[in-house]
């Protein structure tokens, strides 16, 4: 039974201000992604969670009760480091048990809770290793491992996977998710990849410069983009973003893209009208700019644009083109990709279109 | 298949192979003539010594081959190891090395592991005193030294001139911020993320320091304990200025003042004196050796 809540949460270092006073409830058992560039305030805010650094000003609660002064030991709280920070001198068995030796836990008790970590982890047969004879990877699980075996009300995890190599960093991705239904804790993850939240979070949290830019299910940031931050941040490769001039004729709105004049969804009307001739950015992914092919929704716009970049990834194929001075990129099914240079038709969907306002980066 | 055949037949012009293991070998051998010239400049000396503490006192003052020992024996020894005076200059280096480095540590480390992660203020400053402390020279100070200690007997009437033991009150001052410097920087090198584990795993910041950073640290423990265990042992300055009775006297000093008398010098005796004397930094460097290497901290975080 652990929520974690921050309540108008700053963190000022000497006159900078780390943490813009942040509000976050995080449910029990939940399992909450931070995410963001380097510098916007999330591994601070995990700092804090964890009791390593002092809050400014606001209310930090872990299961109801305010921890603000609270040292860390006393949270309740475990923690994996991104370079794993395993006590080099001990064996793994003694490193897991490290924190409850402490806490003077009987010696069999321990070595049930260390035997069933282990067995989660797969780690059973590195019990008597010491970390210098681990791999990457193995270190990571044991850091895993150490965290478990406490039974902490909440797990911090800090960029836990920056370390490893592309293809172990997914491995241990579903691992973590695996550990975490299995044994459903409160999580709170850190994480500068957009990928890694998306793929772990029951929710996302995106800051930048210190605030909470959007949280939420990590489809819905997604589909439903709040800032253009979020929207430029969540995807890859990132939001093609515009600048356009929103045109009424005769009750249908357009969007004017230096000379190419974009009719827009009529269910949008309403919602755009206010911004009638108003300087915004469209806003669309590279995934909703395909090769033309029969679209349900009938939403879709057709259009021809030299290609100049094209990049095979396999599965898919990424095509660069300029629009009204812009680079902008779709994604198109490999098949259908023109050599560069060439010109190529091209389908936009814009059933996902955004518009945002520039004064206020907000979605409207 | 043809062009494997071209390949294999090899170009017909000969190529000049192996440039770099010549450069290699011609460094190699550079080392080699220097290491040796230095290996020789400093072994003649206890060489010398060795030669000479098997010589009878006639056979020093004879006029043959200083370089060769002619007749054997074990005489200077013996006689050394069997005066009590000899042993009383070593029981008082031994124990005053042995306090010494047990002071030193017991005092240094913690305070090392205060001033590099307990950031309190001015830690820093105090960190750059502590090394600053180290920079005056030993010869300015024994006069001061000697003056305080006039002082003290003069106010409480403890008299701490002329007892070893006042040694042990004085090698710290020397001991003490070099070791603690060492410590520092030993200790800034283990990653932060080692005592926020830690921290969070519940230990208190002494247990921080006896379960994580001590033995994780060990080298560099072992580093400063033999600095300070020979700066005791080869202390000369402050024991001739601080100690005159014979029984007072530690090892260096004893067998200047004793075997030396006028300008009669014991030259058998003197030579074996000091080759015993530097028999335990010796053995005390061949056992810790091992340990001396560094490299305890990896597998700590990423490689």
């Amino acid at each position: 039974m652990a929520q974690v809540t921050l309540r108008k949460v700053v963190k000022k270092y000497d006159e900078t201000l780390a943490v813009r006073g942040i509000d976050l409830d995080i449910a029990d058992k939940e399992f909450v992604v931070l995410v963001g560039p380097s510098g916007c305030g999330k591994s601070t805010t995990l700092r804090m969670i964890a009791g390593l650094e002092e809050i400014t000003d606001g209310d930090i609660m872990i299961g109801g009760t305010v921890v603000n002064d609270v040292p860390p030991k006393d949270r309740d709280i475990a923690m994996v480091f991104q370079n794993y920070a395993l006590y080099p001198h001990m064996t793994v068995y003694e490193n897991m048990s490290f924190g409850l030796r402490l806490k003077k836990v009987a010696k069999d008790e321990i070595r049930q809770r260390v035997e069933n970590a282990a067995r989660i982890l797969d780690i059973t047969e590195l019990l008597q290793r010491k970390p210098k004879q681990l791999s990457g990877g193995q270190r990571q699980r044991v850091a895993m491992g150490r965290a478990i075996v406490r039974d902490p009300k909440v797990f911090l995890f800090d960029e836990p996977l920056s370390n490893l190599d592309a293809k172990l960093r997914v491995q241990m991705r579903t691992e973590i998710k695996k550990v975490h239904q299995k044994v459903r804790t409160t999580t709170v993850y850190v994480t500068h990849d957009q990928v890694e939240a998306m793929t772990l979070a029951d929710r996302v949290v995106v800051m930048n410069g210190g605030r909470i830019e959007q949280v939420g299910a990590p489809n819905d940031l997604y589909h439903a983009p709040a800032t253009k931050f979020v929207a430029g941040f969540i995807g890859s490769p990132a939001m093609n973003f515009l600048p356009c001039r929103l045109e009424e004729n005769a009750g249908a709105l357009t969007a004017r893209i230096g000379d190419i004049a974009l009719p827009l969804p009529a269910s949008r009307t309403t919602r755009y009208k206010p911004y009638v001739g108003k300087e915004l950015l469209f806003g669309l992914r590279p995934e909703h700019m395909t090769e033309q092919r029969p679209y349900a929704n009938g939403e879709t716009r057709n259009f021809s644009v030299k290609i100049d970049v094209v990049e095979p990834m396999g599965m898919e194929t990424l095509v660069y083109f300029r629009v009204a001075g812009t680079d902008v990129c779709a994604r198109v099914a490999p098949a259908s990709a023109v050599p560069a240079g060439a010109d190529m038709p091209l389908a936009a969907d814009l059933a996902h279109m955004h518009l945002i306002d520039p004064a206020s980066d907000l979605i409207i | 298949m043809a062009s494997i055949a071209a390949t294999a037949g090899g170009p017909t012009r000969p190529v000049r192979y192996g440039s770099i293991s010549r450069n290699r070998r011609r460094a190699l051998i550079w080392s080699y003539v220097f290491l040796v010239i230095f290996a020789v400049f400093f072994l003649l000396p206890p060489v010398y010594m060795l030669i000479t503490s098997l010589k009878t006192s006639q056979e020093i003052s004879a006029a043959t081959n200083p370089w060769w020992v002619f007749n054997p024996t074990l005489q200077n020894y013996i006689e050394l190891l069997s005066s009590n005076q000899y042993l009383t200059f070593f029981r008082n280096s031994a124990l005053i090395s042995i306090i010494v480095v047990t002071v030193t540590m017991l005092i240094s480390v913690p305070a090392a592991f205060a001033l590099a992660r307990m950031k309190f203020w001015g830690s820093a400053t105090l960190a750059t005193g502590v090394f600053l402390t180290y920079l005056i020279p030993e010869t300015l100070l024994f006069i001061p030294l000697f003056k305080t200690f006039a002082y003290v007997y003069e106010y409480t009437g403890i008299q701490l001139i002329n007892n070893w033991w006042v040694l042990i009150v004085i090698y710290p001052t020397l001991t003490v911020p070099f070791c603690t410097w060492i410590m520092i920087g030993y200790f800034a090198s283990i990653p932060k993320e080692l005592d926020e584990a830690a921290l969070i795993d519940g230990a208190s910041y002494i247990q921080t320091l006896t379960k994580i950073f001590i033995p994780v640290a060990l080298p560099g423990i072992i580093a400063a304990t033999i600095f300070a265990f020979t700066v005791s042992w080869a202390q000369f300055l402050y024991p001739l200025a601080f100690t005159t009775s014979t029984d007072q006297l530690v090892l260096p000093v004893g067998i200047i003042t004793t075997l030396i008398k006028g300008d009669v010098y014991n030259w058998g005796q003197v030579m074996t004196g000091a080759l015993l004397g530097a028999a335990p930094p010796l053995i005390i460097y061949a056992f810790l050796m091992d340990y001396y290497i560094a490299g305890l901290t990896a597998g700590a975080t990423k490689g």
